[in-house]
């Protein structure tokens, strides 16, 4: 198959990626995926593993509720549940003005078929005696949940590889180009051939897209995670807040996991680090929250690649360059939840033309004539 | 108990609890010791029957570490006893 | 140079020696150690109050211990030596620290990594009983606290360390029930011509046997299958003799471990290349003879840049600060760092003998069942890594860690590590190097969540 003509070639193995593949291979298409590293070890994996559709921007809404029915139906779809649990997604006020913005949101969300839960602080202490005194209110999105990053992407992959894609690690991408009639693409030392081309490279996309002469303002961001030890289970919603600069979920085994902030990181060697003085500022907001932590060690923290957009929504749609190239990348910190429906949205795009859902929001033409990105720092 | 005191020594003592029962220790004993000298075993351990006792005994591997009365909970094969420590090891039921 | 800021990790043989050769070359280095008093785990001193004569801690290395205790007293004034203090994160110029004042952060030119070594796990059914203990555990609990890890001990193991700590168990009146080593006597042999090159450890180590034997400490060979058994806690150890019998030994305590292993995770989080060692099984940091590694200004010296003991450690420290001095363009005897160059090379060979006499008893994980717990922290059991390793096709450690939690824990994989990489190999039919090591991650030991103790 190899030295054929695939139908589709994949350029980068997140979840996106890997759920795509899957997809298109039921629809019987060849599929090649390209990996410059480990299927789901960017963004897919390296996230705090919220599963939330509450707070998300209205335009991604239809997207997320698509995602959210495939969380449901992981252990049919990829043979486990990748530790998915639908705890519920608990939203934090800390003064008045966020409050308002809580009962505001939840005024707006209805219009989109979210039916959010609002209390003020006395329930929210009586709800959830483990929230400090800081919290003054709280909107629930109880369908919302939580999953394990490190196993989505991969199960994704070994999915798709079962249904007879072609999974190629550490086979870096360095260039592809449109050829009249298809699509060559170097990758791994070997140059391969495929009719149509998917660019789901996260960060790396802004550099896909402007292969095709469609540069976007991409910029990288790597999100500063932290665990800590097993603690006695308590905290049984996953936990955000107003301004979203802290965000907090417990697993069954007992860590504590927590980020805000941005790491530091190097897009050219795919390097990256989490900062000790970003990590601090998570940990006193999230104390803020949830004082009784205070006892708990930190045992680990890190941070990886994702791709922001300045308007921080996602690229999504066909390239208005290159024919049959399907771009889907840039989700700006908030991909995870997504990726399994951004599968099945690109292979409609592949094999129709088209997607059920509403993607105009995120056509890549919004960005024509934008200035490239600044260089990261 | 799990440790001996293979070479007994003077000093000054200093008194502790364990359990809420009161045992004495020396100056210059670690936590580790001073509770082994008087105890099974450290903790429970979370993800599974039975207690634990630490392992390496230099810092290293993580596995001592015992929780204090008030809360805080320190690896007790590098800390020093001090007096009026209150452990809680949590394993006389295990 | 008096403000080029040096910092020495370590306050072991290598990094005392580093200290005192950057004092000679006329830089005043940072010296940080987790420890209230110098020594590093082979010379660690016991807490003020349980002081011993040195002759009963450190044995034939009493005058050795003594002489790197007294560097710390020579030194005092003309090093900035932050004792009790964990380096908890490199990155960029700079370490996290967390010290008895709280955390703060250490801006470095130059560094030189004196991390040492922790004792080498292998895993085996009930190795995390109450009163099992590393082999390195249960001689601190001697040295340091006057203490045994039990009233009637077994030792097994696979390198020199194990007749010197059942020796030293002995002196101190415990009741040595068993000696077990997993290697077989034949390979002693085997190692003999390189370790010829340091007579005098190897007469060191004849005599501990000789005297273990004298004393009746029943000592066996080429042992397998080693099980802890008791209920709540060890009460037997079973073994296989190396002619395959079946043998139970009753203890209350245990004492194993199967060499020594690099603490390398501050090498990898500066950004250091790694290389695989062949000889010791494990990732090392990659560097020349005289210490320094892939990055500019940074240096390993001692265990923490690959097993070479005590004595190489010293020489190694004291190399590696001969190179920073050097690379900082300051004068430096040359006829000094070729002496320090040769007696390296000469501990070199016998290190080889060494690791011959004491081959890795890849045995042990050979044949352990799936049910055996592998990763202490987190109670997982081999059985996971091997389903990661040939179900969930994982190629390397890191991957296996992600899939199952492995090395995920409070020590980082310390301890479960290089058994993890030896299984996955096994597992996938590969290489052992294929297996590749768990990456460093900030922070390399547990730190408290209080932010006012971080700011």
């Amino acid at each position: 198959m190899s030295v054929g003509v695939f139908d589709v070639a994949i350029v980068g193995g997140g979840t996106a990626g890997c759920a795509a593949a899957l997809a298109l291979r039921k629809r019987g298409m060849s599929v090649v995926l390209l990996e410059k590293g480990q299927c789901g070890a960017m963004a897919s994996g390296t996230n705090f593993g919220g599963v939330r559709r509450q707070g998300r921007d209205f335009r991604e809404m239809p997207l997320a509720t698509r995602a959210r029915a495939i969380w449901d139906r992981l252990p049919e779809l990829v043979g486990e549940d990748c530790e998915f649990r639908a705890t519920g997604h608990l939203k934090l006020a800390r003064d008045a003005a966020e409050m308002a913005e809580l009962e505001r949101y939840a005024r707006d969300a209805r219009d989109h078929g979210l039916e959010l839960s609002v209390v003020g602080g006395n329930a929210v202490r009586a709800l959830y005696p483990w929230l400090g005194e800081a919290v003054t209110g709280a909107s629930l999105c109880p369908d919302d949940g939580q999953a394990n990053p490190r196993l989505v992407g991969p199960a994704f992959a070994r999915a798709a590889r079962a249904a007879g894609a072609e999974i190629r690690e550490f086979a870096p991408v360095t260039h592809a180009r449109w050829t009249g009639a298809g699509f060559e693409i170097d990758a791994g030392g070997a140059t391969l051939r495929a009719r149509l081309l998917v660019n789901v490279a996260g960060f790396w996309g802004g550099e896909v897209a402007a292969w095709f002469g469609e540069p976007v303002p991409i910029r990288p961001l790597c999100p500063n995670m932290v665990v800590t030890e097993p603690v006695p289970y308590v905290i049984d919603r996953s936990i955000g807040v107003c301004g979203g600069n802290v965000y907090v979920r417990q697993v069954e085994r007992g860590n504590v996991i927590f980020g805000g902030g941005r790491g530091w990181g190097d897009t050219a060697r795919a390097i990256s680090r989490p900062r000790a003085d970003v990590a601090r500022d998570a940990m006193a907001r999230t104390l803020a929250i949830l004082p009784w932590l205070r006892d708990a060690r930190i045992i680990r923290t890190w941070t990886g690649f994702d791709g922001e957009m300045p308007d921080d929504i996602p690229v999504i749609g066909p390239s208005r360059t290159t024919p049959g190239l399907i771009h889907a990348f840039g989700f700006s910190g908030h991909g995870f939840q997504l990726g399994p429906a951004i599968g099945e949205i690109v292979a409609e795009l592949v094999a129709d033309g088209r997607s059920a859902s509403p993607l105009a929001p995120f056509a890549i033409a919004r960005f024509a004539g934008a200035p490239p990105a600044p260089a990261p720092r | 108990m799990q440790f001996v005191r293979l070479k007994p020594r003077d000093g000054e003592t200093v008194a502790l609890t364990i359990d809420g029962r009161s045992v004495e220790a020396r100056a210059g004993d670690t936590l580790m010791t001073a509770i082994l000298l008087h105890a099974p075993a450290l903790r429970r351990f979370e993800f599974g029957d039975g207690a634990r006792a630490g392992y390496c005994l230099m810092g290293a591997c993580q596995d001592c570490f015992v929780a204090l009365a008030d809360g805080d909970r320190v690896r007790a094969c590098t800390t020093l006893v001090a007096p009026g420590m209150a452990v809680r090891t949590g394993t006389r039921d295990v | 140079m008096s403000d080029t800021r040096v910092v020495v990790v370590g306050a072991g043989p290598a990094g005392m020696r580093a200290c005192a050769a950057l004092v000679a070359a006329g830089l005043t280095p940072i010296l940080i150690d987790e420890a209230a008093r110098s020594g590093g785990r082979i010379y660690q001193q016991p807490p003020q109050g349980a002081a011993r004569p040195g002759r009963e801690l450190y044995g034939f290395e009493a005058a050795k211990a003594a002489r790197i205790h007294a560097l710390e007293a020579q030194l005092a004034g003309r090093i900035d030596h932050r004792r009790e203090t964990l380096v908890w994160n490199c990155f960029e110029d700079a370490l996290d620290l967390l010290g008895p004042s709280g955390p703060s952060r250490q801006p470095f030119d130059a560094l030189i990594l004196a991390t040492g070594a922790t004792d080498l796990a292998l895993p085996f059914p009930g190795w995390t009983l109450p009163g099992v203990y590393a082999l390195g555990g249960a001689q601190i609990a001697l040295k340091t606290q006057g203490c045994g890890i039990g009233r009637r001990v077994v030792f097994l193991g696979a390198g020199p360390l194990l007749p010197l700590v059942a020796w030293q168990y002995v002196q101190a009146g415990a009741d040595v029930a068993a000696v077990l080593d997993a290697t077989p006597f034949a390979a002693k042999l085997r190692g003999l011509p390189n370790m010829l090159f340091a007579p005098a450890t190897l007469a060191k180590g004849a005599y501990y046997v000789a005297r273990l034997l004298a004393a009746g400490v029943p000592m066996a060979w080429g042992v397998g299958g080693p099980r802890a058994e008791g209920d709540g806690r060890v009460e037997r150890v079973h073994f296989v003799t190396a002619g395959g019998d079946a043998r139970v030994v009753a203890c209350d305590a245990l004492g194993a471990s199967f060499g020594l292993r690099s603490e390398t995770q501050l090498a990898d989080l500066a950004g250091c290349d790694f290389v695989f060692d062949r000889r010791t099984r494990q990732y090392v940091p990659a560097r020349d003879v005289a210490g320094r590694t892939s990055r500019r200004f940074v240096y390993v010296a001692g265990d923490g840049a690959g097993i070479g003991g005590a004595d190489a450690a010293e020489l190694a420290g004291e190399r590696a600060a001969l190179a920073l001095a050097e690379d900082l363009g300051l004068p430096v005897d040359v006829n000094r760092a070729a002496f320090l160059d040769g007696r390296l090379a000469r501990l070199d060979r016998f290190r080889r003998g060494l690791e011959t006499a004491y081959p890795f008893p890849a045995h042990l994980l050979r044949d352990i069942g799936d049910d055996t717990m592998l990763c202490r922290c987190e109670g997982i059991a081999v059985g996971a890594l091997r389903a990661a390793a040939r179900d969930k096709g994982a190629p390397e450690l890191n991957r296996a860690k992600a899939f199952t939690r492995i090395g995920m824990g409070r020590c980082q994989g310390r301890m479960c590590g290089r058994a993890a990489a030896e299984l996955l190999a096994a597992a996938r039919g590969e290489d052992l190097a294929r297996a590749g090591r768990l990456r460093g991650q900030p922070p390399v030991k547990p730190i408290p969540m209080i932010p006012e103790l971080l700011s």
